[in-house]
């Protein structure tokens, strides 16, 4: 293991999920520093969207702590609410299978990411309702905000088309710049370069970068795109079956014999092609009429 | 899509036995439908219980079915010309044909007038039906236009609106079926905040109706409250209501939460029904209160003595159409409050999550949006306009009863959401013409009224689930300037 | 005690008939996630055709009754899968694939016309018929004259019930249909490209939906006594409520809230009031979404991010 020097962002302590009988994260312990890329790494099954789940709150986990450190204080994300988690830590993330609101404007998505913000300022409704300029003001900063994503993401151009009518690729950069919108101290994202094209990923991989360097956030990444984590990443963690199983930079990460024996060692582990992969569940969740 | 055509084109002539069977097996099946229902017809004689036969009832519609099928077979075989001319034969005949009932007539025709449709579709597109995408846009085209329409038809029906009661051919009736229709508009355009706008399915809005009528009727019964004071508070019990019944059932998924809500708008006639001493129960409460004219006037002949009538005050002699012209100014007013709530709303942070929550409510979770609250505020908002309205029924009925309150109520009032168009307020009105007011012009039918409805319902669930006029304009533009839709349309034709 | 065992034996009887109903709304939702509003409707009009061949049957001469019950339970059976696979495949089958409430809004317009169609062809009033099958055991009789007993009826209707119940669990475990079945209920798409014709096994859903719901309505007929079109909302939500409390998508599950709702319908209106007895069963239905949706037997479901 090789130091990561830095100031903590997230300290996860000893995390564990079970499922019933099934332990799909397995006392995971690392530490994600401030303005650095972290990326989550680790063959399917390996327990990161899980990981992902119990620090967004979508899971409570069963074991472990989860700090995140910022001028205001610690907050323990095991004990937030889901909603609170982006409300009050400013923990944003994105999903696997993009979630827009494919119906609304990409820039309405962009300004509902600012709900609470907005709320505020329109009185809870009431003095939007009537119109009062404190509302025009915090609408206007709002949409400046955005225009000020749109641009990064390269998306001004489509502000006002319905956000489900964008190509695959503009939907998962729109998916990031809505995350930022809500101002988040930290960024978690699920696969974000999962179906891009090598060009799209390029771009992705300079959206990161410049969201590390620029607007100085802390970004959490799970990746199946080698090309993407090694290129970009500060800090690379590596689960396999639920366990961590070597932390450290991209280039310690990379040379570990243990995380070679996961990736290549055993026949069984011969991965199918991540597109076909992320596909499966989608294509059962569809059917559900989910 | 061409290649496709040509190879259908380009098949051997038309195999009439395959056709035959197609055409037979599917009145096998109508046969089956309607022998034991239609056929036979259960009567009392006597005590006894016996049956009569239809047996020509059956026949025609089984006939009717067979022959509808060959023409829909035909038209896929790429004969639309003249299935179109033939069908439009049928209907006409029909129309003067002498049937054994009005219901066989009017699926005759109706049956007739929607195979030439789809023939007419066929001829002009080469194909036999339209793909749902393709109608999709089709109608969400129209939705557009309709919407962009709205501009100018919005004020031209308000001023109508206004000014029906004094047109020459509005007499009592007229104006009684504006105000049945207006007291649907607004519960539709209440309904339409928590199913159109927040995407929850609520089977049970006329609890907060019936909320709404009983807590005017009871407070100007128990307490002698005026109706100016009792319709605040109907809204707010109603709303109140909302609350205590929204906030354990919000969670919940969201056909379990349609059930739920079903489940509360019975639990509450049901008491309504049964708690005779407080509610009246079946027989309900009558001799509810008036209202006022804003409290100053009555709208009586003789006002009783140191009061004043509505005809007094203006120095006008008197007519018990006042009263009416003023109920139905009434209900204009407020459902013209919903309305303007409504649209206010929709450009605020609260109104942008309710549709946040209906597209994806976990999205919304991750960007720090209280999914309970949210929705507890479409769930208080559409009660309290509920309650609204159900004062207003409550004075303008002058009695009430729990059969007011049903299950099928509910039923009608989501039917024109969902007709109309889930989030189109537009929509909302012409689906309440439709429902409401075309069984009122056409009383002969009135039985066929529901059966129409409920075949409705499923129809435009297969044919357009999101609704005949839903179309959803952007609350906000980053480019104003050009319209949004346009420069859609643009790069669309340009991929 | 004597009162305690009558009811226990009418809330059974009872319950076995909500039972049937409610297999059908736990199939169907099992299979594709829909709640089926207009099977209460189908169950009313297996009803109806009861009620028409009884006296089709009478007419021409049919008067054994064990005879005439088998005749009848297999017409109502089989005109009633017809209106269930019909109903499929016009009403639901389109709208698979379409947003989730569509086939809800869909079910809750079929329920309607269904309800109006038989009323528009059968007439409004309630339908009498003499009773058939009359007679019973008495189980015990109470110093003061009060008799527990239970009719010819009520054993028939728990007997074929089970039977039914048995043959039915068969079906599902055994059989390639039952395969399928459970093959569609687990992932659509999968069991399409293994072979399974997914179309043909929803509409047999449907079509064993109606037909046990078709049992259920010559019961009613035959226990009751008189029918009218407007049964079918009522029971269909009592059924509904007994497969929630079930578990949705079990099948024990549906036959166990059968028999709870019976029950508790039962002894809800011989000791506390008969009037509030839908309350009862209302107030069943919202408590057990709210606090275990996933009913006794229902297996949990994890919300999918």
């Amino acid at each position: 293991m090789t130091a990561i020097t830095g100031t903590p962002l997230l300290e996860v302590e000893h995390l564990t999920m079970r499922f019933g009988g099934l332990v799909a994260v397995n006392d995971v312990s690392f530490t994600a520093m401030k303005q650095q890329i972290t990326a989550v790494i680790g063959p399917n099954g390996a327990g990161k969207t899980t990981m992902f789940n119990c620090l967004t709150g979508f899971y409570s986990p069963t074991v472990g702590r989860l700090a995140l450190h910022r001028d205001e204080g610690i907050f323990l994300l095991e004990r937030l609410e889901a909603f609170r988690i982006s409300q009050q830590a400013a923990v944003a993330r994105t999903f696997q299978n993009i979630r827009l609101f494919a119906h609304m404007s990409v820039l309405e998505n962009l300004i509902v990411a600012q709900h609470n913000k907005l709320m505020k300022a329109s009185g809870f409704s009431v003095a939007g309702l009537l119109g009062l300029p404190v509302y025009r003001k915090a609408e206007k900063e709002a949409v400046e905000l955005a225009r000020h994503w749109l641009d990064k993401v390269k998306l001004t151009k489509f502000a006002d088309w319905e956000a489900g009518n964008l190509p695959y690729g503009a939907q998962r950069r729109l998916e990031i710049a809505r995350a930022m919108c809500t101002e988040p101290v930290l960024l978690c994202l699920d696969e974000p370069a999962a179906g891009l094209n090598p060009r799209e990923s390029g771009d992705l991989a300079e959206l990161l970068i410049y969201i590390r360097d620029e607007e100085k956030i802390g970004v959490l990444l799970i990746e199946h795109d080698m090309s993407v984590v090694m290129r970009i990443s500060d800090h690379v963690v590596v689960l396999d079956y639920g366990r961590k199983i070597s932390d450290g930079t991209p280039a310690y990460v990379k040379s570990d014999p243990t995380v070679i024996r996961a990736y290549l060692g055993e026949e069984e582990h011969e991965e199918l092609p991540p597109e076909i992969i992320r596909d499966l569940p989608e294509v059962a969740e569809r059917e559900e009429g989910a | 899509m061409t290649a496709l055509a040509s190879q259908q084109s380009g098949r051997p002539g038309l195999d009439l036995p395959a056709m035959l069977k197609e055409a037979g097996v599917t009145a096998l099946i109508a046969l089956a439908l309607t022998f034991p229902l239609v056929g036979l017809r259960t009567v009392d004689v006597g005590s006894r219980l016996t049956v009569s036969p239809r047996f020509t009832e059956v026949a025609i519609a089984v006939a009717l079915v067979f022959i509808g099928r060959i023409g829909l077979i035909l038209t896929r075989e790429k004969q639309a010309l003249p299935v179109l001319v033939v069908s439009l034969g049928v209907a006409a005949a029909a129309w003067f044909l002498p049937f054994p009932s009005a219901a066989l007539k009017v699926i005759a025709i109706a049956g007739a007038l929607i195979i030439a449709i789809r023939a007419a579709i066929t001829a002009r597109s080469d194909r036999s039906t339209l793909s749902q995408q393709e109608r999709d846009r089709a109608m969400d085209r129209l939705g557009a236009r309709v919407q962009d329409a709205a501009v100018w038809i919005g004020p031209i029906a308000i001023l109508f609106a206004i000014v029906l009661p004094f047109m020459p051919f509005a007499n009592r009736s007229v104006v009684d079926i504006g105000i049945l229709i207006l007291t649907y508009i607004m519960l539709g355009w209440g309904l339409n905040i928590v199913v159109g706008l927040a995407g929850l399915l609520d089977l049970g809005y006329v609890a907060f109706y019936a909320v709404g009528a009983y807590s005017y009727a009871l407070l100007a019964h128990y307490f002698d409250f005026s109706f100016w004071l009792c319709l605040p508070l109907a809204g707010l019990l109603a709303a109140t209501s909302g609350v205590i019944l929204g906030f354990p059932v919000l969670r919940l998924r969201g056909d379990y939460f349609a059930i739920v809500t079903l489940g509360f708008g019975e639990i509450i006639r049901i008491v309504l029904l049964n708690w005779g001493v407080f509610t009246g129960g079946p027989n309900g409460i009558s001799g509810i209160p008036r209202p006022s004219f804003f409290g100053i006037a009555d709208f009586e002949r003789r006002p009783p003595e140191g009061e004043i009538a509505f005809h007094q005050l203006f120095g006008i002699a008197f007519d018990p159409m006042h009263r009416i012209i003023f109920l139905y100014y009434l209900i204009l007013a407020l459902a013209l409050c919903v309305n303007l709530f409504t649209m206010r709303i929709r450009k605020l942070p609260v109104g942008r999550a309710w549709e946040a929550l209906r597209e994806d409510d976990i999205a919304c979770t991750s960007l720090g949006i209280n999914r309970t609250n949210i929705k507890l505020a479409a769930f208080a908002i559409a009660a309290m306009f509920g309650g609204f309205a159900g004062s207003f029924f409550a004075t303008r009925q002058g009695f009430i009863s729990p059969e007011s309150f049903t299950f099928i109520e509910s039923a009608i009032i989501l039917a024109i959401v969902v007709l109309g168009g889930m989030g189109s307020q537009i929509g909302v009105v012409v689906a309440a013409l439709i429902i409401i007011g075309l069984p009122e012009a056409f009383r002969e039918l009135a039985e066929y009224r529901m059966l129409a409805f409920g075949m409705g319902m499923v129809l435009i669930m297969v044919w357009r689930p999101r609704g005949l006029l839903a179309h959803r304009d952007p609350t906000i533009l980053l480019h104003p300037k050009r319209s949004a839709r346009q420069q859609q349309a643009d790069s669309e034709a340009g991929e | 005690m004597e009162y305690f065992l009558q009811q226990l034996i009418n809330g059974l009887t009872l319950g076995a008939i909500y039972g049937l109903i409610a297999i059908g709304y736990t199939m169907v939702y099992g299979i594709i996630g829909m709640i089926n509003f207009a099977h209460g409707e189908i169950y009313m009009i297996g009803a109806f055709i009861a009620v028409i061949s009884f006296i089709v049957l009478g007419a021409a001469g049919i008067t054994w009754v064990p005879i005439m019950l088998l005749l009848v339970l297999i017409i109502s059976m089989v005109f009633t899968s017809i209106y269930g696979w019909t109903i499929e495949r016009l009403a639901y089958r389109p709208l698979r694939g379409s947003f989730r409430l569509a086939p809800l809004i869909s079910a809750i317009g079929m329920s309607i016309f269904l309800q109006n169609y038989v009323q528009l062809v059968q007439g409004a009033r309630v339908k009498p018929m003499p009773p058939m099958i009359q007679g019973g055991f008495t189980v015990m009789e109470r110093a003061d004259g009060f008799a527990v007993s239970i009719s010819y009826l009520q054993i028939i209707i728990i007997l074929l019930t089970t039977a039914l119940m048995a043959g039915f669990t068969l079906l599902i475990t055994r059989t390639e249909l039952g395969r399928a079945q459970r093959a569609c209920e687990q992932d659509k798409t999968m069991a399409g490209l293994l072979g399974v014709n997914v179309d043909r096994t929803i509409s047999l859903t449907f079509v064993l939906g109606a037909a046990l719901a078709a049992v259920a309505g010559v019961m009613v007929t035959l226990y009751y006594g008189v029918i009218d079109f407007f049964i079918g909302f009522l029971a269909g939500v009592k059924a509904f409520t007994a497969a929630v409390l079930g578990g949705i998508g079990s099948l024990p599950g549906a036959m166990l809230g059968g028999l709870l709702i019976g029950l508790i319908e039962a002894f809800w209106s011989a000791y506390f009031s008969i009037e509030y007895k839908d309350v009862a069963t209302f107030t069943i239905l919202v408590l057990v979404l709210i606090f275990r949706p996933t009913g006794l037997l229902g297996k949990p479901e994890i919300e999918k991010v």
